[in-house]
């Protein structure tokens, strides 16, 4: 336990020790911010029964910082590592191949979360500044911070794992952006591909990432949608592991 | 403290290390010398634990490199090759890190990060930046790092690469310093390092391991038909006449110096050494004598003997 949290530790500080973290962070909260405006400027036209956040998730917005950002923070975990050399001075220390999955896992999914603070921070600031303000409900927030957990789950991990099968930062990322825009774009396309595959339809549902994150927006939490992205999460860190073992038997 | 045995490492196309066995006692300094591609980087990460051998066993400590991997890493401290380091880190903050990594507690590795610091002379720069010291502070903060958690065993991967000759000085002096406590292995193509530091020496090309044994040994087993230098003062006809009426001598050759004085280069048959009979010589005919040497073959001369490709001994 004390090298994992060693680890989490370093590799979350990493994140901050160089520009990409802040620069990552500010062009998620700029996204963020641009999309609540939006938001707000279409509302003021044309008011709507609905809660803010659902809106927010009903838009490309969240999928326009998700879907690029989630390879951005990843990429370093295990590329950088092995580009500078200290991935050799790491797996020479006396520490299991798990710890060092779960840490540098652990540590993006805390930067993740703390990139998804300012959304907080802006559903507070308009829920202070309302005439008539809404109830900003906490279970609501809650199922909308879990869904962003999930989803981040699932993507950060495969990051991880294109990370962890190559030297370039550059190559990881782009592998991960791939499988990003993939699932994207299969999750979208759930409705139209489910009749084509007969019984076996309803497991495509796994990959309605949108579709999932639009319902915990909306207070629905599915333990299907859980169950899927955590047992996703788990198959890309499992991968991920075996891929680090893997140069014990090269 | 080591055992290698019959330690094979192929890649795809060509084997890097072909079925080397050695051992290194505790409390030893032992030098891996050869050339670029020799084997010894590769030894080192099997040794590490950072690879596995093809076939083969290697024994740290007792604990097999491939079973008890875990076991081995906690009882070693591994300097890797160009010494890769986390370049945004302050001194102190990296090496505190790398104490807790190896499983140090907070008190622990408070005190043996100050030790190594200590040790290796890191105290002026503690709250640098890694990534802007010079390249002689960041090796100490390698080998500081490598001793942070009091391993028994010291692998150092070429630590004194691309250093000035200063620091590669005070480097050396910090190696050396370590044998009291510490098993050290380095590797390294750099001669006067192996020399100067190592009690040991194995020579390592092309995957197999030529000669080991102390530097003093292997100069005293390429010196035994070793030639006499001897610079003696007397007519150039006088000496090579005199040295051609010398059994034991095999080969002469003198040549004039400064003054009157004439070097002679002799060549015993093997086994002989013949400086006796010459100083008993230049007594007996009066010969003014002012060098008598035989001469040592240098570990460089006995390292490019024993890496000397076969076509050219032919």
């Amino acid at each position: 336990m004390r090298v994992f949290l060693t680890l989490t530790r370093r590799e979350l500080a990493g994140y901050f020790l160089s520009l990409t973290g802040y620069v990552i962070i500010a062009a998620a909260t700029l996204l963020t911010g641009l999309c609540l405006c939006s938001i707000l400027s279409q509302l003021l036209l044309k008011p709507m029964p609905m809660p803010l956040n659902e809106l927010f998730f009903g838009t490309w917005y969240p999928w326009l910082v998700l879907i690029p950002v989630a390879p951005l923070i990843t990429m370093r975990s295990f590329a950088l590592e092995k580009a500078s050399g200290t991935y050799e001075t790491l797996m020479t220390a006396p520490v299991g191949d798990g710890h060092v999955v779960m840490a540098k896992f652990a540590a993006a999914m805390m930067f993740y979360c703390i990139m998804w603070l300012p959304l907080l921070g802006c559903l507070v600031t308009i829920h202070y500044f309302s005439v008539k303000p809404p109830p900003l409900d906490p279970a609501l927030l809650g199922a909308t911070y879990l869904g962003i957990v999930l989803v981040g789950g699932l993507l950060l991990s495969f990051g991880c794992f294109a990370s962890s099968l190559t030297q370039s930062q550059a190559v990881a990322a782009i592998i991960a952006l791939g499988f990003n825009l993939g699932l994207f774009i299969l999750g979208n396309s759930v409705a139209e591909l489910r009749g084509k595959f007969g019984r076996f339809g309803n497991l495509l549902d796994c990959f309605a990432i949108s579709d999932q994150m639009q319902d915990f927006a909306r207070g629905i939490v599915d333990t299907r949608a859980i169950i899927s992205f955590v047992t996703l999460t788990l198959l890309f860190l499992f991968l991920t592991l075996r891929v680090v073992d893997s140069r014990r038997w090269k | 403290m080591i055992e290698v045995t019959n330690l094979t490492k192929r890649y795809a196309g060509h084997t890097a290390v072909d079925d080397i066995s050695f051992t290194v006692a505790r409390g030893e300094i032992v030098g891996l010398l050869g050339p670029n591609g020799a084997g010894k980087s590769t030894t080192m990460r099997i040794l590490s634990c950072f690879q596995p051998a093809t076939s083969g066993t290697v024994r740290v400590a007792g604990f097999d490199v491939f079973h008890d991997s875990l076991e081995v890493r906690r009882r070693i401290g591994f300097m890797p090759e160009n010494n890769p380091l986390h370049p945004e880190m302050r001194v102190r903050e990296y090496l505190k890190f790398r104490a807790r990594l190896k499983g140090l507690g907070i008190r622990r590795s408070r005190e043996r990060v100050a030790t190594v610091m200590e040790q290796c002379g890191l105290n002026d720069v503690a709250k640098k930046i890694i990534g802007q010291l010079s390249k002689g502070y960041k090796q100490r903060v390698g080998l500081a790092d490598a001793l942070v958690h009091e391993p028994e065993l010291i692998i150092l991967d070429e630590p004194t690469i691309g250093l000035d000759p200063h620091q590669i000085r005070s480097v050396r002096a910090l190696i050396k310093g370590l044998a009291e406590k510490h098993t050290v292995l380095i590797s390294t193509h750099i001669l006067p390092e192996v020399e100067m530091t190592c009690s040991r020496v194995l020579i390592m090309y092309e995957g197999r391991i030529l000669a080991a044994d102390t530097t003093e040994n292997l100069q005293h087993a390429m010196s035994r038909d070793g030639q006499v230098i001897a610079e003696i003062a007397a007519p150039s006809q006088e000496l090579q006449e005199c040295w051609a009426t010398m059994a034991e001598i095999e080969q002469f050759d003198v040549s004039p110096m400064d003054g009157s004085f004439q070097r002679c280069a002799l060549t015993p048959r093997a086994g002989l050494d013949l400086r006796p009979a010459i100083y008993q010589i230049a007594r007996e005919r009066g010969w003014n004598l002012r060098e008598l040497t035989r001469s040592r073959h240098s570990l460089e001369d006995i390292y490019v003997q024993v890496t000397r490709p076969e076509e050219e001994e032919g």
